[in-house]
């Protein structure tokens, strides 16, 4: 039962990307100003979108373990898989938001890129949550999901200064086009092709965290077995 | 109430003052850097006055990463951070007099590399010099903190010198953003620090006081 649900969701969610694909590529019409690279904004925002939600994601499980790792020692270890999880997959959709932004920038600015508060924001997220993955690798035993916790819940702090602090330095990332000032927005023909490829990317992007989660959930069961055998070999 | 805290100050600066281990490789260090980094950029003129304070402080946060890894690899031999996690008093003013501790030798490295550094660069303050008397230790704080804290996370790890830094350097780029246009700003006299010294002071503020609050955690991590 489980793994005909599980098999039944992957087919839509590649029905979904697939329709999403023909939506970008041949439904929405080509953008007046922009042209053809226009359409990188399918890819772009729901990739952005879905990193920075699975990074939200990584900072609950953070906090979680760290409140229960005492007094619940199950939600805890439920909550640091999450954490990894998160921050991983998260890891995965900041690199393709990474890659097409500069990709449309060269066409758009002329430049592959540029210090502004988004582009520095998202770079630096990019690198602490790549920092946490190396000290979840490097740490070992128990201390290591407290350890990696810590830094979690600091590098979501972190996340507002930088954003704060390269405004004040310099912005050029284009204006919101969703609700920003007057005359943003997106026209129906295009934004009816969004919406498809941001419900496709959410999708997918649920199926593989909550594979990643599962995984994780196994090492944890049977890290947890072998110490239990170890000791017990013992008496 | 704040014994404990004194008494660890006290006991790293005599080990300090006896070896002057941190103070000497890390003014050698910097030193490195400045020169490395003059011939690199062959600084003259109006060039050298724009770079110098990003140099100084990139100097500054290459040097200190060394003392910071040693603050807490000296507490390993003799089980002495093991006593360290028994004493009962709160984890908070041992992170408290190691930051203290390293923020003074920093402070006193930067303040015998200034000189070099004017020579070097040619360097003259066009804006309001004494500013500098605030955005150089505000700086500072925001990398010992952050640093001690993370050198205290990393010292239970493999890998622990380099991993000070994976993580410690992503963590402390805004700061380091804000320190270097504060001192360019002042160094060329050409925009206004203040913004940026109220962003210093917001964020040791923010991140002293988490680090405060979680160091114990991250000490009795087990």
């Amino acid at each position: 039962m489980k793994k005909l649900a599980i098999g039944l969701y992957a087919a839509l969610t590649i029905a979904l990307m697939l329709w999403g694909f023909y939506q970008a590529i041949y439904v929405a019409p080509t953008d007046a100003m922009q042209g053809e690279i226009f359409r990188i904004i399918f890819y772009h925002v729901p990739s952005a979108s879905v990193a920075f939600i699975f990074f939200g994601v990584s900072l609950l499980g953070s906090i979680g373990y760290l409140t229960f790792r005492h007094s619940r020692q199950e939600w805890a270890q439920v909550a640091d898989a999450w954490a990894l999880a998160g921050a991983e997959v998260g890891v995965v959709f900041c690199t393709v938001v990474l890659t097409t932004g500069p990709m449309w920038g060269r066409r758009a600015w002329g430049i592959w890129w540029t210090w502004d508060a988004r582009l520095t924001t998202t770079l630096v997220l990019w690198l602490i949550y790549v920092s946490y993955l190396l000290l979840r690798r490097f740490a070992a035993g128990p201390q290591m999901q407290t350890l990696a916790a810590v830094l979690g819940i600091f590098g979501a702090l972190d996340v507002p200064i930088v954003y704060m602090s390269n405004r004040w330095w310099r912005t050029q990332h284009p204006a919101p086009v969703f609700g920003g000032a007057q005359g943003s927005g997106m026209d129906k023909s295009m934004l009816v092709p969004f919406l498809w490829n941001m419900l496709a990317w959410f999708a997918w992007g649920l199926f593989i965290l909550i594979l990643r989660f599962n995984v994780e959930r196994k090492h944890q069961v049977n890290a947890a077995e072998e110490a239990r055998e170890a000791l017990e070999s013992r008496i | 109430m704040l014994r404990a805290l004194w008494t660890h100050l006290v006991k790293d600066l005599r080990i300090e003052w006896r070896s002057l281990d941190a103070i000497v490789s890390m003014l050698f260090f910097s030193g490195l850097v400045v020169v490395l980094f003059s011939i690199a950029f062959d600084p003259r003129g109006a060039f050298s006055q724009q770079i110098a304070g990003g140099v100084l402080c990139v100097a500054t946060m290459f040097a200190s990463v060394s003392a910071l890894n040693q603050a807490w690899a000296r507490e390993i031999r003799h089980q002495v951070m093991d006593a360290q996690r028994m004493v009962p008093s709160s984890g908070a003013e041992l992170f408290l007099a190691k930051a203290i501790a390293n923020f003074l030798f920093v402070t006193i490295v930067q303040m015998l590399l200034a000189p070099f550094f004017f020579v070097f660069y040619n360097l003259h303050v066009a804006g309001q010099g004494w500013l500098l008397a605030v955005v150089l230790p505000l700086g500072t704080w925001a990398l010992v903190g952050n640093g001690i804290f993370f050198a205290a996370l990393s010292i239970q790890s493999r890998n622990r010198e380099l991993l000070l830094s994976l993580i410690l350097f992503p963590i402390f780029i805004p700061a380091l953003l804000a320190m270097v246009q504060a001192t360019t700003a002042i160094l060329t006299g050409d925009s206004d620090p203040a913004l940026w010294i109220k962003m210093l002071v917001g964020y040791d503020i923010i991140f002293t006081t988490v680090s405060l609050l979680l160091f114990d955690v991250i000490f009795h991590a087990e």
